[in-house]
């Protein structure tokens, strides 16, 4: 059962178009009776300015595996949302759980009380009630929604929103696709939290061992003095997930078609609750044109990293035939797949899973060590000066010895003086911009990769000099399964959110000091990572990946009032604390 | 004496690793200071200390209005050296940038602006960094150069205007205050598991004898309710030892939780303790539990327990284990004597089901030491002994 969304233009207008009708009747037909139905998977389109969204519970099998599962609209993913800049919508969601529940807006320009953060933006959606949300449009691109309530989005609880610009469409396509890249779990979303707070590495089945792993002794010895894992990748893996795309697990055969010589652009959604993916196309080159929904300068890759919460538009023009589209989840532990195919049933040869990548020095933070840490210096960034401030006081740490590492592997003074001891794990002794890093796994491949630093903005951001330089920390203790900004979780801070002037223009470093990548999100704002492009061109992200033991910068201009949620998008490190509130006072009313 | 003393230090040892550095912070803050800082939340008191200059000193503000990640490298601390004026801004890095200094404070632009709607806590905030901060013109610092960074300084005064929380005027403070409790509670969830470490028959040269050693805790993060059960007896014999114990567990680092609470022996005899230890993850990655007993009969014994996973594969693992066992005195209704009583130590080799679910084949030697073995061979028994071990590991 192809899935594939022949969105050519005219389809796309009818086909929404129905389907909006559908939407609008009283009682949709899986919104009848017994919520326990099988949600389906894949999703259909809703367009229009008033569209109802229904989060009921249901079952959910792929894959071989079968679980409880919470669906909108009856499928996994949810709808397709499809919105026109310049529109108002209306989105009415009601909520059929016996719990709360939200949508969130990821990547939108929303009035704060819309962004659907409970506690943060709006009180949440009581089980049994309809909250609607309204939406003025103001940007395009490809974005998606989820749930920001428990874990629930964990369960299926999120889908595609894809807006179309006022103006005629700058790229020219034929055809497009939207692929939402995501995980099912038979677990418990709170079964998988109790499991990694009892034992960290319980998913993972790629860890070193006495006959695997080509680490020499000596640093195997180095890292079990730091009581860390060099293949920790990601806390939960394919031992417990099942990868897929729009829905579908590879073995259902998912295909796209189109005709020879077609230009495809190909809409891509990192939706999953914890992995990143290496997305790839064999044989096809990969013409990156938006990054988080927002343009950039045509950039052509052969893979990219996405990580969770990103998205990437891209264009590609796929020769004749069979092509395999390959998610490969970023510790090698299971992919998503599916077919772009000009012939219907027609299959490429899918590639197998690549050898599980291990962590470095570098990805502790301590700095460029030699090998793949090596890679990570990205010199044109450091180039541009201000885009990677060399810690050159902390330099000298690069040179100590084994005695004095442990002390140098977590020096608290570099925290604030709240941060709990507890809570942190290690504190990155030499945390270096490693935005000019492709990702894990990325940094030794022999083709094309795409890395931060190539992404320029397609058109100018107003230059802007920042008034103000934040810093924070993103710590951790991998042993106890917390995670935190600054050292404090999230219960510990929710009086002392992070505080920016309204229209305040502020420098944001954010410094990882875990050996894990952590995809940090912002609510309510585009920022400006500040990657070695000009300043006029940085590119605007609303998710930004922050490499282990590394620190990324970008530029805020705080121009949206209200309280916002930011945080890591891995589910499970924002649920265990890895979460703050910014608010942007005052509001201009009030200004006056 | 020996063992009291061997057993003292282990304990202190212990913790002394656990605790890593944690008490490093401090020398950001120099201790005189922080009484100051103490009083500073006053309004008279904090316009004062933005006279006071006392060059290169670290002046440390009110601790409770502390939180904006702001000062994240050096904290709330926020050292405002006054006398840097000559300062390189072209060689700075971001480090240095929170050492910038403030120009001649301008008392005429401190503002004690006060709004309804902030909490008390922000306004002072809010002051602190209006008058440590006076208005500076940021483009004219220089900032067109790239490598001048922006001061790290708090966020501006209008930063704290307007409402505390922004929903509340939308929603109603009843149904945030609501929701808002749920994300208060929200990383602080409790969990609790039963873990049975092992579960095993020793078969030796004697009768073939069984053991088991299990725990189980439920609690957060930091503080959680710790139960722990040993015993050993031969099968067809019955019983020979039995202990069950209650410890309230709290994190003192990262990797290591202080353990305190009570022991009881069923058998040999019914006999209650008081317990003190630390259980966690040492460097290298060693499963460590120490504890120190001191029963109702005054008695003062030790016991340390190390294991390490050796993967083989990802589902065949190796074990080796060691436990020492202390008393400080003699215990001759026990046949312990004083000193280093006895040591086991064994190898398992597991193979993981399931994570959750594995048995295991090994082999155990123990043997008893010094006086205590001269009790056991008074009474006609090996003081030590070789066994075959089959076992379940297994948790829940």
């Amino acid at each position: 059962m192809p899935d594939s969304l022949p969105l050519s233009r005219r389809h796309l207008i009818t086909g929404s178009a129905a389907l909006a009708a559908a939407a609008a009747l009283p009682m949709p037909a899986w919104a009848r009776g017994a919520d326990m139905h099988a949600a389906r998977k894949g999703f259909g389109t809703l367009a229009g300015e008033d569209i109802r969204l229904h989060i009921g519970r249901s079952a959910f099998e792929i894959g071989g595996r079968a679980g409880h599962a919470v669906a909108v609209n009856g499928t996994i993913p949810g709808p397709l949302l499809r919105l026109r800049e310049g529109q108002r919508v209306r989105l009415h969601v009601t909520n059929a759980l016996d719990e709360d529940s939200s949508v969130h807006w990821h990547g939108l320009l929303v009035p704060f009380q819309s962004d659907g953060v409970p506690g943060v933006s709006f009180p949440g959606i009581r089980p049994g009630e309809t909250f609607t949300y309204e939406l003025p449009i103001r940007q395009a691109g490809t974005y998606w929604w989820h749930s920001h309530s428990g874990l629930q989005e964990q369960m299926g609880h999120y889908g595609p929103l894809i807006i179309d610009p006022a103006q005629p469409e700058e790229r020219v396509y034929d055809r497009e696709f939207v692929l939402l890249l995501s995980e099912f779990t038979p677990l418990h979303p709170h079964e998988i939290m109790r499991k990694l707070k009892i034992s960290e590495g319980y998913f993972n089945y790629n860890r070193q061992t006495a006959t695997t792993g080509d680490m020499p002794l000596a640093e195997r010895i180095a890292w079990g003095r730091m009581r860390m894992d060099p293949r920790d990748i990601s806390d939960v893996t394919g031992s417990a997930y099942t990868f897929l795309v729009n829905g579908h697990a590879p073995e259902d055969g998912l295909e796209f078609l189109f005709q020879p010589g077609e230009r495809v652009r190909l809409r891509i959604i990192n939706g999953s609750a914890m992995p990143f993916f290496n997305f790839r196309i064999p044989g096809v080159p990969l013409t990156v044109i938006q990054a988080d929904g927002q343009d950039v300068r045509d950039l052509e890759v052969d893979e990219l990293q996405i990580g969770t919460a990103e998205t990437y538009d891209l264009l590609v023009r796929p020769g004749a035939g069979a092509h395999t589209i390959v998610a490969e989840a970023v510790d090698r532990s299971g992919m998503g797949v599916a077919t772009l195919t000009s012939a219907a049933g027609q299959r490429a040869a899918v590639p197998p899973l690549r050898e599980p990548v291990t962590l470095t020095m570098a990805d502790m933070g301590m700095g460029p060590m030699d090998g793949a840490g090596g890679g990570a210096m990205n010199h044109d960034a450091h180039g541009a000066g201000h885009a990677a401030p060399m810690d050159h006081a902390s330099m000298g740490h690069a040179s100590m010895d084994h005695g004095s590492m442990d002390h140098a592997m977590r020096d608290m003074a570099k925290l604030p003086p709240d941060a709990n001891g507890v809570a942190v794990d290690m504190v990155a002794p030499m945390p270096l911009d490693r935005t000019g890093f492709p990702g894990l796994g990325l940094d030794t491949v022999s083709h094309r990769v795409l890395r931060y630093t190539d992404l320029v903005a397609r058109r100018p951001n107003a230059v802007r000099a920042p008034e103000r330089h934040l810093e924070i920390h993103l710590t951790g203790n991998m042993e106890r399964y917390m995670w935190s900004f600054d050292g404090q979780k999230f219960s510990a801070v929710t009086d002392d959110p992070i505080r920016f002037g309204h229209d305040e223009r502020v420098r944001v470093t954010l410094v990882n000091d875990t050996m894990m990548a952590h995809p940090i999100h912002l609510h309510g704002h585009f920022f400006e990572l500040v990657n070695g492009a000009d300043e006029a061109h940085q590119p605007l992200k609303h998710t930004l990946i922050v490499q282990p033991g590394s620190k990324a910068t970008f530029d805020l201009t705080a121009n949206e009032p209200g309280d916002w949620a930011f945080h890591c998008h891995l589910l499970y490190h924002m649920h265990a604390g890895m979460m703050q509130v910014v608010t942007v006072r005052p509001f201009p009313e009030e200004d006056a | 004496m020996r063992g009291l003393l061997f057993a003292t230090a282990a304990l202190i040892a212990a913790p002394a690793a656990a605790q890593d550095h944690s008490a490093h912070r401090v020398h950001s803050q120099p201790a005189a200071e922080q009484d100051d800082a103490a009083q500073a939340g006053q309004e008279d008191e904090s316009a004062h200390r933005g006279h006071s200059s006392l060059p290169q000193s670290a002046e440390v503000e009110d601790a409770p209005a502390h939180g904006e990640s702001a000062e994240s490298a050096t904290g709330h601390g926020d050292p405002h050296s006054t006398n840097d004026d000559a300062m390189d801004h072209g060689s700075m890095d971001h480090g240095s940038m929170d050492r910038a200094d403030h120009p001649a404070m301008d008392h005429d632009s401190m503002e004690h602006s006060s709004s309804e709607h902030a909490d008390h806590r922000a306004m002072d905030r809010a002051e602190h960094e209006h008058m440590d901060h006076p208005p500076i013109d940021h483009r004219a610092t220089g900032y067109g150069a790239p490598a001048a960074a922006p001061s790290a300084s708090g966020p501006p005064p209008r930063a704290f205007e307007g409402p505390r929380h922004a929903a509340d005027t939308i929603f109603g403070t009843a149904a945030m205050t609501r929701s808002r409790a749920g994300n208060a509670v929200m990383d602080r969830m409790s969990f609790g598991t039963l873990m049975l470490d092992r579960l095993e028959a020793r078969v030796g040269e004697g009768a073939d004898r069984y053991l088991w050693d299990a725990q189980g805790w439920y609690g957060g993060d930091e503080d959680k309710l710790w139960l722990k059960s040993e015993g050993e007896g031969a099968f067809g014999g019955g019983l020979e030892s039995a202990e069950v114990q209650a410890l309230l567990s709290h994190a003192i680092g990262p990797f290591f939780d202080l353990q305190a609470g009570a022991r009881y022996d069923l058998e040999p005899d019914g006999r209650a303790h008081a317990v003190l230890g630390v259980q966690g993850l040492a460097p290298y990655l060693f499963e460590v539990d120490a504890a120190a007993f001191l029963s109702d009969e005054g008695d003062f014994t030790g016991r340390i327990e190390a294991e390490y996973d050796q993967r083989i594969t990802q589902r065949l693992i190796l074990q080796p284990r060691a436990e020492l066992s202390l008393a400080a005195q003699d215990i001759p209704e026990r046949c312990i004597g004083v000193g280093l009583s006895s040591v086991e130590a064994g190898l398992r080799l597991r193979y993981e089901i399931a994570r959750e679910f594995a048995p295991y084949l090994g082999v155990g030697y123990e043997a008893r030491l010094g006086d205590t073995a001269d009790h056991a061979r008074a009474v006609g028994e090996d003081p030590d002994s070789l066994s075959l071990l089959l076992g379940l590991r297994a948790w829940f």
